[in-house]
């Protein structure tokens, strides 16, 4: 009872500094600030094959973040992977020959869409599709095309 | 079992085949009790006879497995734990060890009931301690932590506490024992003098036979979980059980054995050599 | 037979207490309302609970998140994925380690000391002579402790978790020359705030509410002597490490659906 001030101080300084330290954990440890992104605007990219690609994984234009996967769903009549793109805002000049590619950053790293600019004089208006996309490179595949290929070159 | 002749409204605590057990042992047999209002009522007999366990169902602690309990013509046990702790606002309690708060000062313990059950302004608060302090003579110790205390000091302040509320009766809990000659008198005589001067009910648990029956205006002795033997201070000298006269005149051996209850002695050395 | 019928009473004897554990949260949690009105009870507790085991947890919070950084540098460099090492350390705090060392630091710093203070009140007849005064012991002694703990342990764990990712930060980036840029990156795009900052709060939340029940329980129920206390806070210990532990793996089970 004696020392209530330095006590009221005290509890103030730890419930700041938990709650302080949540907040960190939240804005610099986790995607948390990457999630309440500004709007975008949707476009669909079709892949035959797109590998370990996640929702949330970054949409980027000569390495640059521009945006972010948002869905990705399955068509069971052309047996494509249909992926939704959100797109910022203020990245609404793209060219409607856009195309987009699936790659792997490093070598064992988590996978990303690359937009690549075309040269039409139209851009891409929301809900869009690319009419050129490159599917994932997927180990296995590469592997046996490159035996394939190599046992060909054996036989001749 | 006995026919009491004294008006009921002169009873605050009024006992009627209590019987308490715990575990297999019988604490209480059935016994009667009648507490006087306003007298100092002394509650004798050897240790462990549960006599603390009695306050403790007085008090609504524990529940007697049969009889009941009548503070102020309110059945204890039969009361919610809201009214029950209504009722002890009027009843102070004094335990053995003083039970004082050992966080918080002398001051703040005596404060404590005040501060819990009252809304008060502080100064007022202040008045009221420093008045309880003065009656136990320790104004001047309000600044002392508990572990600072001596232990009659301490049962001094739990004494100040537990007349904090001016409460209606007060149970005492072996108040003189381990005490030296000088604060057993100092706490003799502050019984005494609080039980005329606010107008108290005392009950006195104690096996101190000399100091209790200084004040006692009414005494029972309790043995093996019966009332062996009640009455004033003078009937008890003069009681022809001799139960009464071994508790009162302190002789090592008499219906209360000295040994515990055994096997025979013989038997049990020769078990061992048996074995 | 012997070891039957006492496989039965040890029995018996643990569905006895969890009742009376149990029936004990009840009545803190039905004392609980009374505090609305007494903060400052609340606040004496979070500073005895919480204030003072900030130290403990922000130092073993550096420490082990130094050692993670350390060790996780070490195992990664031979991949030549150091640049993960952010991510390997954020999320061994912020999913286990954070919630789980912090809840048994707490055990051993604050609820031992609860128990003790419980256990000594009982011993020294203080919580009995507070019935007495007409003041329940659950409302004005427990429940402003068991709030405070509830309370604190999540604080104390998001302390240890961003200390710990300091911690190895400065070891990685400061020490091991870790590029510092791909140190948060990396983290920023694979700690998600649901899946693991989130769920690691709810641990800790959790964690709180057993660990503060655990060490009041066991003072409350302290068998009054000076042995009783002593078994009773060793208990604290014990008993709150291991719930503690079965809880992560349910809670981690149960998250990872």
């Amino acid at each position: 009872m004696f020392h209530s001030k330095a006590i009221e101080i005290a509890v103030g300084v730890f419930v700041a500094a938990g709650l302080g330290a949540l907040f960190i954990l939240a804005i610099k440890v986790s995607n948390l600030s990457a999630f309440s992104d500004e709007a975008g605007y949707p476009l669909q990219a079709r892949f035959d094959n797109i590998g370990g690609l996640k929702v949330q994984a970054p949409v980027t234009m000569a390495g640059v973040r521009i945006g972010r996967v948002d869905k990705i769903s399955f068509d069971d009549e052309t047996f494509e992977a249909v992926v939704t793109l959100k797109v910022y805002d203020q990245y609404d000049q793209l060219p409607k020959d856009t195309s987009a590619s699936i790659f792997t950053s490093g070598l064992l790293g988590e996978q990303y869409v690359s937009l690549e600019a075309g040269g039409d004089m139209d851009n891409l208006q929301p809900n869009d599709q690319f009419m050129i996309t490159q599917s994932a490179l997927v180990l296995e595949e590469m592997i046996g095309q490159f035996l394939f290929k190599a046992a060909e070159g054996g036989t001749e | 079992m006995n026919t009491d002749n004294h008006n009921m409204d002169d009873v605050l605590v009024h006992v009627r085949g209590l019987s308490f057990q715990r575990g297999e042992r019988m604490i209480f047999d059935d016994i009667d009790l009648d507490i006087m209002r306003g007298k100092v009522t002394v509650i004798m007999g050897p240790s462990g006879t549960g006599k603390t366990t009695l306050l403790k169902l007085i008090g609504g602690q524990l529940r007697p497995n049969q009889g009941t309990v009548e503070v102020d013509n309110i059945n204890v046990h039969r009361l919610s734990r809201s009214d029950l702790f209504e009722l002890r606002k009027r009843m102070g309690m004094l335990f053995q060890t003083g039970a004082l708060l050992t966080d918080i000062n002398v001051f703040d313990n005596v404060a404590f009931p005040i501060r819990e059950h009252t809304q008060l302004p502080e100064a007022l608060v202040r008045d009221l301690v420093l008045m309880k302090l003065e009656a136990v003579g320790l104004r001047g110790a309000r600044e002392l932590m508990p572990s600072e205390l001596s232990g009659g000091m301490a049962r001094r302040v739990a004494l100040a506490r537990a007349i904090a509320l001016d409460p209606m009766m007060i149970m005492y809990d072996e108040p003189f024992t381990g005490q030296d000659p000088i604060s057993m008198g100092v706490l003799v005589q502050l019984i005494d003098k609080l039980n005329d001067a606010l107008g108290l009910t005392s009950v006195i648990v104690s096996h101190d036979v000399v100091e209790a029956s200084a004040i006692a205006d009414f005494i029972y002795v309790i043995s093996n979980g019966k009332v062996v033997g009640k009455g004033t201070p003078e009937e008890l000298q003069a009681s022809d059980s001799a139960w009464v006269q071994q508790f009162i005149n302190a002789q090592p051996d008499g219906p209360v054995p000295f040994h515990y209850p055994a096997t025979d002695y013989l038997e049990d050395l020769l078990a061992g050599v048996n074995e | 037979m012997e070891w039957l019928s006492q496989l039965g009473r040890s029995g018996l004897r643990f569905f006895e207490r969890l009742g009376r554990g149990n029936l004990f949260l009840f009545y803190v949690l039905l004392g609980s309302f009374s505090l609305l009105g007494r903060g400052r009870l609340l606040l004496q507790q979070m500073y005895s609970v919480g204030v003072l085991s900030m130290l403990i947890i922000t130092v073993a919070g550096l420490f082990v998140g130094m050692v993670l950084g350390l060790q996780g540098y070490n195992t990664l460099v031979d991949f030549g994925s150091e640049e993960s090492l952010g991510v390997m350390v954020a999320l061994s705090l912020v999913q286990e380690l954070g919630p789980v060392m912090t809840a048994v630091l707490f055990a051993a710093r604050a609820g031992t000391s609860l128990t003790a203070e419980i256990g000594l009140m009982k011993t020294t007849e203080q919580l009995s002579g507070m019935e007495m005064m007409a003041v329940d012991p659950l409302r004005r002694v427990i429940a402003p402790r068991f709030w405070a703990g509830f309370i604190s342990l999540p604080l104390l764990a998001g302390i240890f978790s961003a200390v710990g990712v300091f911690g190895g930060y400065f070891v990685g980036v400061g020490l091991l020359g870790v590029d510092d840029g791909a140190f948060w990156s990396q983290i920023q795009n694979r700690v998600d705030f649901y899946d693991d900052v989130l769920n690691g709060i709810i641990k800790s939340i959790v964690f709180g509410f057993v660990a503060a029940w655990i060490a009041l329980f066991e003072g409350y129920d302290t068998v009054p002597t000076s042995e009783g206390v002593s078994r009773a806070t060793t208990r604290t210990v014990v008993h709150t490490s291991l719930a503690v532990l079965g809880l992560d793996f349910v809670l981690t089970a149960l998250m990872f659906d």
